[in-house]
Formats: structure tokens, sequence, C-alpha cells
């Protein structure tokens, strides 16, 4: 077998699965069947919320298995998240049809309001949901494999690379930004009415969203396992540890980083597309480059090269943001943020759960010492 | 290009490398004979690491040929080719996996498939296990098989580097420096292990330990400035004038 299980699911990865799986039903459990006066129901904003979260999860997923393990840092990945968005905003678009404030059965209203005759190319096929579910994956997949063929074929490491990730989610802003990019420039795409049929501001469907969201994460989750514990696996790390010693071993090291830099784009796309129809919009704002930087800061909060450290630290990170930034204190978060990331490289850079694994790994190393040790002197 | 076949295994021929102006490889010609093990000497700055990046096709000579096994032209093609055509490299600095267990270090570095695409399907044979086993006793670290490659001290690393290389069943191995650091017993283990070692494969041994390479007791060629100075065994080249100017010291 090629993927043997107990290999990819060891405890914690159970225990991170259950979990997972738990939220999926609890929530939308809580919010359809407990009646709103009941002190446990989950309201439907706080559905949406948690649903939120759970995409900058499979995000910050997505950066762990590149930067953890292969140590390709990128700071742009919120552009695949943000292409994923669009991809699954303009299928959103396309089911308003006639309902729009201009009632033109094929082109969204922002394109009648800037005097578009007919529907670009680019937008054909839009309706159709299998379609759009391709794209979600092929069109930050395909930028992800030419942006890499190029950058890792030149042997661009380290900050030079992060630096032109940046440069290329900055590029794309500026672009999605002109109106006569085809994509609703600065006021991007919203005011979705349903998806597959179903009114995106219904409680079911937010409901079902989540749950869709949990599924993705824990799918994302289980793959991100099975590349890096296979030898697959290995090889990034050690690409990630000696990238010369990797390529003097026989290794074509920028095949690898091409791979799993492409399949993390592909699992940021998902990311985005299941967070836009949650939260009712996307922007052009999405592929700012703070934004990036924000997923990497999760990451590193939960712990590099763990995946579960990643989901932890997306969760933690914004659970913070939507408290600090709705108080009293919205006006220093920032800085906090930034606070935040100084005191984890400081003091935690191993992160929350690479911290408690080291604490853990360390304790078994001291008990094997002292039994073997008790072992020797039990044999005189 | 007029590449003449030879029955060297290693054909170096009026090669030179320049980095901005300065010319670490000047007109260098060196032939290795199958079997062979070598020892190169020099000075700091003398070509040696450059030689070896050339060889490893690290680094793209400007001028010159280097031809492998009489036909392969190596300058065509790049590191990842050189080490999948049998020629394996040991840095000079220990430089080992220090996340991966010292096994996995092994598995790394055994002869199989490097796609990426057989690596995610990867499973390890018998075969596989009993030649980790082998190279284990070998390298004197089956006690430590379990355990970080980076928890180990200097000597262990250089050993596990060097079963790293015999992993890959190299046809010809380049060991840059080998015993730098080590104690007396661990140098002349080292020597043992190196004579062991070219039995079965070629070796070019770059250091500046002379009583090491004394007690290799093979061909040596001293270098400078990018050329070979001096060739002979050890007494001749140590009694070259010139060697003794600018390498060894009056």
């Amino acid at each position: 077998m090629a993927f043997p299980l107990i290999r990819v699911l060891d405890r914690s990865s159970l225990v991170f699965l259950a979990l997972v799986a738990a939220a999926a039903v609890i929530v939308p459990a809580l919010n359809l069947l407990l009646p709103e006066t009941s002190p446990l129901h989950v309201p439907t904003y706080l559905v949406a919320l948690f649903g939120k979260y759970v995409c900058y999860a499979l995000l910050a997923l997505s950066i762990d298995l590149i930067w953890g393990y292969c140590g390709i840092l990128s700071l742009g990945h919120g552009a695949f998240f943000a292409l994923g968005g669009y991809a699954m905003g303009m299928y959103l678009m396309r089911q308003i049809g006639t309902r729009g404030v201009y009632a033109n059965p094929i082109l969204p209203d922002f394109m009648v309001f800037l005097n578009y005759k007919e529907l670009p190319i680019f937008w054909y096929g839009f309706q159709s949901f299998p379609y759009a579910l391709l794209m979600i994956v092929l069109v930050p997949g395909v930028l992800a494999f030419v942006f890499g063929w190029f950058a890792f074929r030149s042997r661009v490491t380290g900050v030079y690379l992060s630096i032109i990730t940046q440069a290329m989610t900055f590029a794309l802003m500026l672009g999605f930004f002109r109106n006569n990019f085809g994509f609703g420039g600065n006021n991007g795409l919203t005011d979705f009415k349903d998806i597959l049929g179903f009114n995106v501001q219904a409680q079911g469907t937010r409901a079902a969203l989540f749950a869709a969201s949990c599924v993705a994460l824990a799918l994302g989750f289980v793959i991100c396992r099975a590349l890096v514990t296979s030898k697959f696996g290995k090889v990034l790390v050690a690409i990630r540890d000696a990238e010369s010693r990797t390529r003097f071993l026989g290794y074509r090291v920028e095949s690898y980083k091409l791979f799993v830099f492409t399949l993390s784009a592909c699992m940021a796309g998902v990311a985005g597309a299941l967070y836009v129809p949650q939260v009712g919009i996307i922007n052009p704002s999405e592929f700012q480059p703070a934004n990036s930087i924000e997923a990497v800061i999760w990451v590193a909060v939960g712990g590099r090269g763990t995946l579960t450290g990643a989901v932890l630290g997306a969760i933690l990170v914004n659970y913070a943001k939507t408290t600090f930034t709705t108080g009293m204190l919205a006006p220093y978060w920032l800085f906090l943020l930034g606070g935040l990331f100084i005191a984890v490289t400081l003091f935690l850079p191993r992160g929350i759960i690479g911290t408690f694994n080291h604490w853990q790994q360390e304790r078994l190393a001291k008990r094997d010492a002292v039994s073997s040790e008790a072992a020797t002197r039990a044999a005189e | 290009m007029d590449i003449r076949t030879t029955t060297s295994q290693l054909y170096l021929d009026n090669v030179s490398v320049s980095f901005d102006g300065f010319r670490a490889l000047n007109a260098l010609s060196l032939a290795v004979e199958p079997g062979e093990m070598r020892a190169i000497i020099g000075p700091n700055g003398a070509g040696k690491t450059t030689m070896m990046d050339v060889i490893t096709g690290k680094t793209q000579p400007d001028e010159g040929d280097v031809v492998f096994e009489g036909s392969i032209d190596l300058t065509r093609l790049d590191e990842a080719n050189i080490a999948n055509l049998g020629i394996g490299r040991k840095f000079q600095k220990p430089t080992v996996f220090d996340m991966h267990s010292v096994e996995d270090n092994l598995v790394l570095a055994i002869a199989a498939d490097r796609r990426a695409r057989a690596n995610i399907k990867w499973t390890e044979t018998p075969d596989e296990k009993s030649r980790i086993d082998r190279l284990l006793e070998t390298i004197r670290l089956t006690p430590a098989r379990g355990r970080l490659a980076g928890s180990l001290s200097h000597g262990q690393k250089q050993w596990l580097e060097i079963g790293m290389l015999l992993a890959q069943e190299p046809k010809l191995l380049l060991v840059d420096e080998p015993v730098a650091g080590m104690t007396d017993a661990e140098t002349h283990q080292t020597a043992e292990l190196l004579k062991e070692i070219n039995r079965e494969k070629t070796v070019i041994v770059v250091e500046h330990d002379m009583t090491f390479v004394r007690e290799l007791g093979v061909k040596v060629t001293c270098l400078h400035e990018g050329s070979v100075l001096a060739e002979g065994s050890i007494d001749q080249v140590s009694a070259n004038e010139r060697v003794i100017e600018v390498y060894l010291g009056r």
C-alpha cells in the first residue's frame, strides 16, 4: 500500500481530525437545532465567522507545507487565496442573473455600469459550478507552476524569493484594482444571491458552508500528512536544511519545490473559494502584501513544520484579531500583531505546537536515558 | 568540442575558471585512473575546492574539458545528473541533514529512484533495509541509528557523511578534507576506511594533513595557483623544491 494509514495518521493527527469533525457537526447543530433563546445556541453570524477562521486555517496549512517543510517562505500566498476567491466570486456573480440592479441576464451589474457590451471571454463558463471548481484549483495552480518554474530553475531562494512573491501579489493587486481588468475594480465582486440554488445568506447554507470548510481542512491536512510522512517529505526537509547537499545526492531540487509550491497554491485557492461565499465579498484588498505576511505570522505562532500548529495559529490569532478589533483596543491591533511576531521569534521560535512537541521529546529521551541506566545498573 | 576517448575514470584537460578576474583554475589538467586513489594537496586558494565544484557541476568552467569514464562530458550536466552518473562528493564542513535521524540520512542517500513521484509512493524494501544495516556497521553508527544527525559529534558526522556517500554507490568519490577536526585515532580509522572503500571505487581526497596523506600511501598531486605544481609519490612531491617553497615551508 502506498500510504500506510498508521504512518500518515499518528495519534495527534487522529485527535486533530476528530476535533475538526466534531466542529463540523456541533457548530451547525447548535445553530440549526437549538432555539435562539437557548444559552448554547450559536448565532448565524458566528457560524460564518468560524467558517472564515477555518478557511484561514487551510491557507495557513498550505503555507506550512512549503515553509515549514521545504523552507520556501512565500510572502505572497494571499494571492493564490484571492485568485481562488475570485473564481468562486465569478461563479456567484453569474448566478445573480436578472436579480441585479440592472437586471441584465448575462452581464454582472458592474459591467453594465462600466458600459461593457458583452461578457469578456475569461468570464465564459463561470455560470457552471463544475467549471468554477476547476478554475478554483487551476488558476492558482497554473500561476504557481509558471512562477515557480522560473524562480526555482533560476535557483532563487531565501529572502529574494520572498521578495518576488511579495512583488507578485502586489502586481496582481494593482491589476485587480483597475476597472478595465474586468473583475469589478476596487469594489470587487459582491451582492451574491445564491450558490447551487441555495441562498448564500440563509442559515442552512451558512451551516453547510462551514461544514464544507471543515471537510476541506481535514482533506488538506490528510494530503499534507501523506506527503510529509513519505520519503518525498524527507527530501523536502533535506532541501530545507541543506539544499546543495540534496542536489549532490542526485535529487532534482527544483522539481520537488515546484510540486509542493503548486500543490500549496491549489490548497490556498480552495481556501479562498470557501471564504468568499461566507464573507459575501471579494475585492483587490485581499491581494495586499500585508495579508500574506499576516498568514505567515499565524504559522510562526502555531509552529512551523507541524501542520496542526498552523491551524491552531490561524484560529488563535484570528480570534484575537476579532476580539481586539471590535473593542476599544482596535487602533492598536497592528502593534499587537507585530509585537506577537517579535515575541514568538524571540521567546517561542518553535511556535506553540513546536515547543510542546520538543518538550515532549526531551521528556521521552530523559526517561529512556534513566531506564537504560537502571538496566545497566541491574545488569551489574 | 573535441573529446578524445581516454581510459581514465576522470580526465580534466586544460580547465580554467575565473571569478571576477581571479583565475581559480588555470589550465588545470589531471587524469585519474579507474580504481586509483589520489590525494590532492596545496595551499589555500590553490583551487582544490573549485576543482571539486567543476567536477560535480556546481561551477561551469570557462574553458577546457571534463570527461568522465572516457566519453561523458561533465561540463554540460548539472549537479543532480552528475550525482546520478556515480560521482559522490563529501564536503569540507560535514554536511548532513541535522533534523533527520542517522538512519533517515542514509535512506535519503541510498541509490534509488530520485524522482519526486516515486518518492511519494516509496516504502522501504527489505534489500534497502539490509544495505542500511550494513552501512551503519561500516561507519560504526549502529547504536545511534535513531538519533538526530544534528546531535552527533563532529567526527561522527564526518563518518555519517562518508556513509551517505557509500550509500549512493558511486564509482568516483570526491572527499574534501575528511579528517579536519578529527582526533589522531579517528584520523587513523578514517584512513583505514578510505583504503577499504578504494578497493572497489576510485577516490580523490583533498587534504592538508600530511601525516594522513602519508598514511594513505598513494599518488599525490600538489596544486598551486590553479594548476598542477608537482605530481608523484608523497616522498617525491615533498622533496620538490617548489612544493617546499609554496606549501610545506622550509
